[in-house]
C-alpha cells in the first residue's frame, strides 16, 4: 500500500525533470564525427579524384547498390567512368569505407536522404564527389603508390628508392 | 426565457462535457508524455491542441467495419449507450449554484443506477462481437463493474449521511462548514478507487487488458464506434472527477475566485490525478482485484458507514 503511494509520488515528481526528446527538426540531434550516415567520395589535397576504381568497395558490399566503371586518363591515372550508389538498398554498414585502399569513399555524419521519388535515392559520381579531403587530411595515394602515372615516373614517389634494375644483380 | 433557460443549461451542460471528453484526448497525452519525461503532441497548433481535432477528422474517415459474424443491430447499439448513460448522469452534477439540470432528490441514487447501466454496453458489445476475447473482457467488465458498485454505494452513503440529503446540490451547501474529505477521508479513498474501476480507467482497465485480451470488449470494434467508446471512457472521467469534487471538495465553493473556476479547477486537479495513476500504476491480476473489492473495500465502507452513524449519535446530528 505504502509503494503505490510512494509510485504515484515518485511518477509526480518526474514533471519536473528534464525531458529526453530532442524536438528534431528545430533541434538537430548531435552526432559523433564517426557517425555512419551518407556515403561521398573524398578528393585529395591537390583536387584530384581519390578513387582508383579498383571495385573493392563493390565487392564489398553486403546489399550489392554500389556501381561503377574504371577507366583511365591519357596519364595512366585509374578513375571509375561512373560511380553509382543505390541508397534504397544502402544499409550503411560501412564495409565499403573498410575496404577502399586509398581513402576514397567515406561515411559522413549526415542522414536526412529523404525522396519523394524513389529513382531519386541513386547518386550519381557527381552527387558523390565532394571538394575536400574527408576525414583524411594529406593523403595523396598517387603521391605515394609505386605507380608511374604522368608526371609522375617509378621511384619518384614520396618514400620510395628508385627501383632496382634487376639486370644489375646478375653475376 | 423561463423555458429557454433549462435548454441552455442542458446545452451548456452537454457541450462542455464533450469539449472536455475531447480535449481530456490531448491533456491525457500531454500529461502521461509529461511524466514520462517526454512530450507527447505538441506540432498540431499552440502546444498541439488541435491534435484532438486531426484526431477526430481521421477516425471519422476511417472505415467503420461490422464482422460479419457479429449481432449486427447490438453491435451498432452497444457504443451509444455508454454514451447515453454517463451523459445522462451529468443531469445531476451541480455546477454552480441555480445551475443543475435536475436537481432530484435522488440525485445520487441516479448516478448509480445510471453507472450500473453502462455495464450493458460492455457486455452488449463483448456479446455481439462474437469473439471469445471480446466475451472475456465483457464478462470481466461485467464482474469488476458490479463489484465495484457494491462498495461504492456504500462509500456514498457517509456524504449522504451528513449531509442528510441524496440531493447533490443539498449535499453541496452541507459542505459549507467543511469540506466532506475531512470527516469522510475514508468514503473519499473507497469512492477514488471505486470510481476508478467503475470507469475501467488504468490501473483497473483489466476489461481491456491489452497484453491478455487484445482489446477487450471493443477487439472488434473500428471507427468511429471505437472512438465512442473512448469518449465515454473520457466522459467518465470527467463525471468521476466532477462528483468527487461535488461529494468531498465542496463543488463550486471556494474563496475569492467565482464558483465556476472553483469547480473547473477541482474537477481538472482529480482529472490530472487520474491521468497520474494512469502513469504510476501496473495492472492487478483480476482475482487481486476482486478479492480487494469483496474483502477489503466492502468492510472498510461499512464500518465507514457504522462509523459515521455512531458519531452521528453521539453527537446528535452533524459531525
Amino acid at each position: 500500500m505504502f509503494s503505490i503511494i510512494r509510485t504515484i509520488w515518485e511518477v509526480f515528481l518526474h514533471a519536473f525533470q528534464k525531458r529526453f526528446t530532442v524536438q528534431y527538426p528545430e533541434e538537430k540531434v548531435p552526432l559523433p564525427p564517426r557517425w555512419r550516415g551518407r556515403i561521398i567520395l573524398s578528393r585529395d589535397p591537390d583536387g584530384g579524384e581519390r578513387c582508383v576504381a579498383c571495385y573493392l568497395c563493390a565487392v564489398a558490399c553486403p546489399v550489392d547498390c554500389i556501381a561503377l566503371q574504371a577507366t583511365e586518363d591519357d596519364t595512366g591515372r585509374r578513375y571509375p567512368e561512373f560511380f553509382r550508389i543505390n541508397f534504397s538498398r544502402c544499409i550503411f554498414c560501412g564495409y565499403c569505407e573498410e575496404a577502399c585502399p586509398t581513402y576514397a569513399i567515406q561515411l559522413i555524419p549526415e542522414f536526412e536522404m529523404s525522396e519523394y521519388e524513389r529513382q531519386n535515392m541513386v547518386y550519381e559520381k557527381e552527387h558523390l564527389l565532394i571538394d575536400g579531403v574527408g576525414k583524411y587530411p594529406g593523403y595523396n595515394y598517387w603521391r605515394v603508390a609505386g605507380v608511374a602515372i604522368g608526371g609522375k615516373d617509378k621511384g619518384e614517389a614520396e618514400r620510395e628508392a628508385p627501383p632496382v634494375d634487376v639486370r644489375d644483380l646478375l653475376p | 426565457m423561463n423555458i429557454l433557460y433549462p435548454v441552455l443549461i442542458v446545452l451548456g451542460v452537454l457541450i462542455g462535457a464533450l469539449t472536455m471528453a475531447a480535449g481530456l484526448i490531448w491533456l491525457e497525452r500531454r500529461l502521461l508524455a509529461l511524466w514520462q519525461d517526454r512530450y507527447g503532441p505538441n506540432r498540431v497548433g499552440p502546444f498541439g491542441i488541435f491534435q484532438v481535432l486531426a484526431d477526430m477528422i481521421k477516425i471519422f474517415f476511417k472505415e467503420d467495419w461490422i464482422p460479419p459474424f457479429a449481432d449486427r443491430w447490438v453491435f451498432i447499439i452497444a457504443p451509444g449507450i455508454i454514451i447515453a448513460t454517463v451523459l445522462l448522469s451529468f443531469a445531476v452534477v451541480p455546477v454552480v449554484p441555480n445551475v443543475v439540470i435536475a436537481d432530484l432528490n435522488i440525485g445520487l441514487l441516479y448516478f448509480l443506477g445510471m453507472s450500473s447501466l453502462g455495464v450493458y454496453s460492455v457486455i452488449l458489445a463483448g456479446w455481439a462481437s462474437n469473439n471469445k476475447y471480446a466475451l472475456l473482457g465483457s464478462v470481466r467488465a461485467a464482474s469488476q463493474m458490479l463489484s465495484y458498485e457494491v462498495f461504492m454505494g456504500l462509500a456514498l452513503m457517509g456524504p449522504v449521511m451528513l449531509a442528510g440529503s441524496f440531493s447533490l446540490v443539498d449535499i453541496v451547501e452541507a459542505q459549507r462548514g467543511m469540506w466532506f474529505v475531512v470527516p469522510q477521508f475514508l468514503a473519499f479513498l473507497l469512492f477514488l478507487v471505486a470510481g476508478t474501476a467503475e470507469m475501467r480507467r488504468l490501473p483497473f482497465d483489466i476489461p481491456e487488458a491489452e497484453s491478455e485480451l487484445i482489446a477487450g470488449y471493443h477487439s472488434e470494434y473500428s471507427g468511429m464506434k471505437f472512438g465512442m467508446f473512448f469518449v465515454g471512457e473520457y466522459l467518465g472521467v470527467v463525471l468521476v472527477s466532477s462528483l468527487i469534487t461535488v461529494l468531498f471538495f465542496g463543488g463550486w465553493q471556494g474563496p475569492v475566485l467565482p464558483p465556476i473556476v472553483w469547480f473547473l479547477l477541482k474537477v481538472f486537479a482529480f482529472i490530472a490525478f487520474f491521468i497520474l495513476l494512469r502513469a504510476a500504476l501496473p495492472r492487478p491480476r483480476f482475482d487481486q482485484l476482486l478479492g480487494w473489492g469483496w474483502k477489503l473495500m466492502l468492510p472498510l465502507a461499512l464500518l465507514n458507514v457504522l462509523a459515521t452513524g455512531a458519531f452521528m449519535l453521539l453527537w446528535g446530528g452533524r459531525v
